[in-house]
């Protein structure tokens, strides 16, 4: 079974997120910020990262620049997940290494189709 | 098992509306459709001042109104699309099916292809896109899209090239937002590149006048399930006459030619998708005929 790890400040996001991908037969694993999410990773990587922007601690583009230095068996697809729907942010986020973005709100359908997109179902 | 009765709309307002929605698109409305008429009708009825089905119906009946059947139709049918829908399919499109056509048009570089039901026109769009992301391998083709539906509302749609942020979403992967879209607002508009490069047109399956001539590819997806099966197999007659023996159509999950049509077989290159019955008995590759 592939892994999720869901970043997000939010529980309710977390939760919704959980639901829709458990329902799409993947484990799903939870951070609350940036750093959680980097140190989860260390210990063992996703195949697949569902990032927030905007976190405490941590922002989730801050996580993506530190994954790229960080010594992980193997690089997860990470996709943004965030409420940030400018053109100007969507370009940031994929020249930082990005595989996709959604914009919140989003639904089980976009999600999914952005999962298979990346190739983790 | 048998479904439940439709809740609030009369049978008989259900009958007429079916009626028309027959009539006007060989469609047959759907158990699942039939159980939602109500919701589906809503936004109908509020813009013409109605207040419910059975006088949506009563008002069909009385007076010749093309403005609201034109309304009531496009609301009874369904309008689901997404860009590249079905994913396996269009990467078998990219990877499989478009080498093999460029191989067997290079003489004529020239390449139809025919998107027939085409809704809001998110399958064109993809096309274009998996065409116009390989342009280096399409240099000096002369490519025509045609892209076709029976409702007015979705071909203007289709037309404008204006999506939604929740439709550009689902099954565009975020490379191809940023190289072929640009904010609109809130919605997303397709580059006017692309746009050129499909030609819109409402349409009727049974007795079409958009297309001609014959098709190197059609696709004509999630369209037959709702016809009955002597629709079917009149529309798949008329898919045989804008087709040629080296033609591959391409039907929706859960739809076949197996038992519907004489023109068309299983094609044993692509899984899922047909090819004429004449030209694959004879051994695919023969010269290019125009199929009747």
């Amino acid at each position: 079974m592939k892994n999720c790890l869901v970043v997000d400040d939010s529980k309710v996001i977390r939760k919704v997120a959980r639901h829709i991908l458990e329902s799409l037969e993947l484990s799903v694993r939870e951070a609350v910020d940036g750093q959680d999410a980097l140190t989860q990773c260390e210990a063992a990587a996703p195949d697949v990262v569902l990032l927030d922007w905007n976190m405490p601690v941590m922002s989730g583009m801050e996580f993506l620049q530190a994954l790229t230095h960080t010594k992980l068996t193997a690089r997860p697809k990470i996709i943004f997940c965030t409420t940030e729907n400018g053109i100007s942010h969507i370009k940031a986020a994929v020249e930082a290494g990005a595989d996709e973005y959604v914009m919140k709100p989003f639904d089980r359908e976009t999600l999914e189709s952005k999962l298979a997109i990346v190739g983790v179902i | 098992m048998a479904l439940p009765a439709v809740p609030v709309s009369s049978e008989g307002a259900t009958r007429i509306l079916s009626g028309l929605l027959e009539a006007r698109t060989g469609q047959i409305l759907s158990e699942s459709r039939a159980w939602r008429i109500e919701t589906v009708l809503k936004p109908v009825l509020r813009t013409h001042g109605l207040r419910d089905i059975d006088e949506l119906a009563s008002r069909l009946l009385r007076s010749r109104n093309p403005g609201l059947d034109e309304d009531v139709v496009h609301a009874l049918l369904n309008n689901e699309s997404s860009f590249f829908r079905d994913l396996q399919i269009f990467d078998m499109i990219r990877r499989q099916i478009l080498p093999q056509l460029r191989e067997k048009r290079a003489r004529e570089r020239r390449l139809r292809i025919w998107s027939a039901g085409c809704s809001t026109g998110q399958e064109a769009y993809s096309l274009a896109i998996q065409l116009r992301n390989e342009a280096e391998l399409w240099q000096g083709w002369r490519i025509e899209i045609l892209a076709t539906d029976i409702s007015r509302a979705a071909i203007n749609q289709a037309r404008s090239g204006v999506f939604p942020q929740i439709d550009v979403q689902r099954g565009l992967p975020v490379a191809d937002l940023l190289t072929w879209f640009e904010p609109a607002g809130d919605d997303w508009r397709v580059s006017p590149d692309l746009r050129r490069m499909i030609d819109f047109r409402q349409d009727n399956l049974f007795d079409s006048r958009a297309a001609t001539g014959a098709y190197d590819l059609i696709l004509c997806r999630n369209v037959l399930l709702y016809f009955t099966q002597e629709r079917r197999h009149a529309v798949l007659d008329l898919l045989a006459g804008r087709s040629h023996d080296q033609s591959v159509l391409l039907l929706g999950a859960g739809e076949t030619v197996i038992g519907q049509s004489e023109h068309f077989v299983p094609h044993p290159d692509f899984r899922g998708a047909y090819g004429r019955k004449r030209a694959l008995a004879a051994g695919a590759g023969g010269p290019m005929r125009c199929a009747r």
